[in-house]
């Protein structure tokens, strides 16, 4: 069919001197404008459809019973917490395990490099301590510098940063849906389960409303908001409680309209195997063993 | 065309039957003001209204959210299949009407859209391969089976719309009601949609104000306004009067004729009100 002239004029024009199509630095070079902005993430990686923190490739540890992973980790935590301070051969042995984990994973190596960036807050803490604690010090570059701090602050870095990455490991290794289930079958309360299930759900719903209201703002305000628009952000936060509270009460409706008496089903998950147990249980007996053996040689 | 899903309801009932429906919110605001309507079994009927008019109030009386039945201010008559709506009897009414609400996202609440769907079903006792195999039927009615492991707020809002509706087509309900089905819906999403309805034997009661997707999909339109039925009809001479369209802030889209459509086919015409 041809089309019709008026609809054949719809193009837009080519960009005449004046239009904002023909000077696009104006818009962009103004700090604070929204096109000054770096482009966001999401532009960045477009099209991958991640469901959550999951990165799929597939591996035996993908493969593995979400409640037997969930198991592993703590476990394999408190043995690392286990090994008594100064302990550098019992760390890296437990470091080499789990990379032998992440090497069995097959997870990209940057991004797992990138999602480590959680544990800053611990790194920044784990350098303060040499400076803030106390006892005899020591000289290292020319600064004055506490020896039982040097030791904490090592070992806490260490420590923290085997744990980090477990759960790192973890979170790449299993979608959020799998991790509510594995948490159904290791028997935490229904009711627990519930309610992270929601906060799964509901979160990506809150974040996009979150951008729009920003949106809104800053059509309206101008820019980021900054203290003078603390007001307006506050506003915005109480916006988003009442938006948030409303839906529950319809998400509460349509629960109630499709049979719901208080107990959610369970989610559908299948058992591990004890071959599987094992295999998950592995990392964090080569731990303890690891553990035990640097405690009763300290 | 008989409702393949109706039937256990008395024989000879309407599918759907409300009877002089009067409601008031707390805050004193009457909403219904004496509402009848009679839907029978395999009719697909559009409620059509102005904002405002009590569509989605009355909805919900039809499974006791609203109303005498859920302590509300109210009076009126509501029976499915032959099956008066009291508190007794909730449950079971609430099984065989199923709602699809507005905003999809109310009703997609679980981790992945086969959760979803077979949320309903499980709270009504079924497990195992009997729930996995109505879940599977509900998806393939609404065409995503390949997306049943997927995250809901992954979904486009076309497909969010027919899982939403697959939830309620899980548990076999007798009257399928839909709230503003096409809102927020692309053309395709919205043709996709319809498709889906056709196909269905259910009796259907769909809230909304596209009138040409009523003129569509649906052969009878009730017009609602200001809580009361004010006209009862052929979607088609109903959509046709200027008028009477004109009185109750209803408008046609530019250029849509709708006598240029032909007329209902297979379902009989006008009914005299109850």
């Amino acid at each position: 069919m041809p089309v019709p002239a008026d609809r054949r004029a719809a193009p837009p024009p080519p960009a005449r001197p004046g239009s904002l199509a023909a000077r696009p630095r104006s818009l962009a070079a103004r700090p604070g404008s929204l096109t000054a902005r770096p482009a966001p993430r999401a532009l960045a990686r477009p099209s991958v459809r991640r469901e959550g923190l999951l990165l799929p490739t597939g591996s035996p540890v993908h493969r593995l019973p979400p409640q037997t992973k969930l198991a592993a980790l703590p476990a394999f935590a408190a043995c690392v917490v286990a090994v008594p301070a100064g302990s550098w051969w019992a760390l890296a042995t437990c470091g080499v395990l789990l990379l032998a984990v992440v090497v069995a994973s097959r997870l990209p190596v940057a991004a797992v490099a990138r999602r480590m960036l959680v544990e800053a807050p611990v790194v920044v803490f784990a350098l303060l301590l040499p400076v803030v604690a106390t006892g005899p010090r020591v000289d290292v570059l020319g600064l004055e510098l506490s020896r039982a701090g040097l030791l904490g602050g090592a070992t806490l870095l260490v420590k923290a940063t085997l744990g980090v990455l477990a759960a790192v490991v973890l979170a790449a290794t299993t979608s959020s849906r799998d991790l509510l289930a594995g948490l159904e079958r290791l028997h935490v309360p229904r009711t627990m389960v519930a309610i992270l299930s929601f906060a799964v759900r509901y979160s990506a719903v809150l974040v996009q409303e979150t951008r729009r209201l920003q949106v809104a703002l800053a059509v309206r305000g101008g820019g980021r908001p900054r203290l003078r628009h603390l007001r307006a952000v506050a506003g915005g936060v109480g916006a988003l409680f009442v938006r948030g509270y409303e839906r529950g009460e319809r998400v509460q409706r349509s629960m109630v309209v499709r049979g719901w008496t208080g107990a959610l089903p369970a989610l559908e998950s299948s058992p591990a195997s004890a071959l599987q147990w094992a295999a998950a249980g592995s990392l964090p007996a080569l731990a303890l063993v690891v553990a035990l053996t640097a405690r009763a040689a300290a | 065309m008989s409702g393949g899903a109706a039937g256990t309801g008395a024989p000879g009932a309407p599918s759907l039957l409300v009877e002089q429906l009067v409601f008031a919110y707390p805050d004193g605001r009457q909403v219904l003001f004496g509402v009848d309507l009679e839907v029978r079994d395999g009719e697909r009927v559009a409620l059509l209204g102005p904002n405002g008019a009590g569509k989605t109030t009355f909805l919900l009386h039809l499974v006791g959210v609203l109303g005498a039945v859920a302590g509300g201010t109210g009076a009126g008559r509501v029976a499915v299949g032959g099956l008066p709506l009291t508190r007794k009897t909730l449950a079971e009414v609430r099984r065989r009407v199923g709602v699809v609400f507005q905003d999809p996202d109310d009703q997609l609440f679980l981790p992945t859209v086969r959760d979803d769907v077979a949320f309903g079903p499980a709270n009504h006792g079924l497990a195992g391969p009997e729930l996995r195999a109505r879940v599977d039927r509900a998806l393939d009615l609404v065409g995503l089976r390949e997306a049943a492991d997927r995250v809901p707020h992954h979904l486009s809002s076309g497909q969010r719309r027919r899982a939403a509706l697959a939830t309620v087509l899980a548990m076999e309900p007798e009257v399928l009601v839909l709230d503003e089905p096409t809102s927020d819906l692309d053309p395709a999403g919205r043709r996709e949609l319809s498709e889906v309805l056709q196909a269905l034997p259910t009796t259907l009661l769909v809230v909304t104000h596209d009138l040409p997707f009523a003129l569509q999909l649906c052969p009878r339109a009730v017009l609602l306004d200001e809580g009361r039925v004010v006209a009862d009809g052929p979607t088609r001479d109903l959509l046709a009067d200027e008028a009477l369209l004109h009185a109750h802030r209803l408008e046609l889209p530019y250029g849509l004729d709708p006598m240029s459509v032909p007329a209902a086919p297979g379902r009989p015409g006008p009914r005299p009100p109850a």
